[in-house]
């Protein structure tokens, strides 16, 4: 078979064109007559750009002027639908819970470095009000963004006397 | 999810309610491996014992004889090899600034035992999903809280 490809280091190889069914089934017939296997995992590579996307996302500096299901899907090319479908196939969650549990990821991070009031890290974070932020940090991690704050503060300062 | 089980060790005096988390795990649809000790000191000796394989999450009662759940913590916190275990109290409610405190002593979890067994599956599906985003995710585990 001619098939153009680049070589990506350890069992990995980048197709040069896209290869039809036929093509796909006839590789995977060569190959396997020298012991060698096709994972299938392109799934799994969506699915951790999608991941990646939204780590991005929820780390910019700027406020997101669309949705995210739209940023979404124009960054990666793809229906929303059709993302939000593999996302949950692999990871047995949604892409919304995965948002929101990164964005609470952020924000703690943002909380924990004491330099921003918690009206400027909701602004940062895109919600409406520090209230609705407020609730919603709540719902998700059983505390308030207070007394996050106050175990992170006690635990550091215990790790210095420690020392 | 992994196809390797999710270890889980649970530290719990109370017999019925070792059951009913056993059971739990039984009807979650996630591959765990769970595994039971009765008290504190039964504890520390399982977590020493090189034979066994260190579980990814550990859930804690606070109420035990002869050594206590925040004994237990403290003592976990303090070597090194067992610092990435995650830890849940697992404990009958307590006020706001108790569960504070245990976080503070380094625990990741709390969870207030529910009274429903309906309750106790969903509460414990969603530790273990939540635990798995920790593990697998690269998020910051210094900012771990969780107070179910």
């Amino acid at each position: 078979m001619q098939i153009q490809y680049t070589y990506l280091g350890f069992a990995e190889i980048e197709i040069g064109d896209a290869l039809s069914s036929e093509g796909m089934n006839e590789l995977n017939t060569n190959l396997n007559s020298y012991g060698i296997e096709i994972v299938e995992t392109q799934k799994s590579i969506l699915v951790q750009k999608i991941k990646d996307t939204i780590i991005e996302m929820v780390n910019m500096e700027e406020r997101l002027t669309t949705s995210n299901s739209a940023y979404l899907s124009e960054k990666l090319k793809q229906r929303y639908g059709y993302l939000s479908l593999v996302f949950t196939e692999v990871t047995y969650t949604s892409i919304e819970n995965f948002i929101l549990l990164q964005k609470t990821e952020r924000a703690k991070q943002l909380i924990s470095t004491n330099e921003l009031t918690f009206t400027e890290i909701a602004y940062m974070l895109n919600y409406s009000s520090v209230a609705y932020f407020s609730n919603q940090f709540k719902s998700i991690t059983g505390i308030t963004p207070s007394a996050f704050q106050r175990i992170i503060n006690k635990r550091r300062e215990m790790s210095k006397t420690n020392e | 999810m992994p196809t390797e089980p999710i270890r889980i060790l649970l530290a719990d005096d109370d017999e019925d309610d070792r059951l009913f988390f056993k059971e739990a795990f039984d009807e979650i649809k996630i591959n765990t491996k769970v595994s039971l000790v009765n008290d504190g000191v039964e504890l520390m000796n399982y977590l020493l014992d090189k034979g066994n394989q260190l579980p990814h999450i550990l859930f804690l009662d606070l109420n035990m004889p002869r050594k206590t759940g925040i004994d237990c913590l403290l003592e976990i916190k303090q070597l090194a090899f067992l610092k990435d275990i995650a830890i849940a109290i697992y404990s009958t409610s307590a006020s706001d600034m108790d569960i504070e405190e245990t976080f503070v002593q380094g625990a990741n979890v709390y969870i207030k035992k529910p009274s429903d067994f309906n309750t106790l599956k969903k509460i414990l599906e969603q530790v273990i999903t939540i635990n798995w985003q920790y593990q697998t995710s690269g998020l910051n585990r210094d900012n771990y809280l969780l107070s179910l």
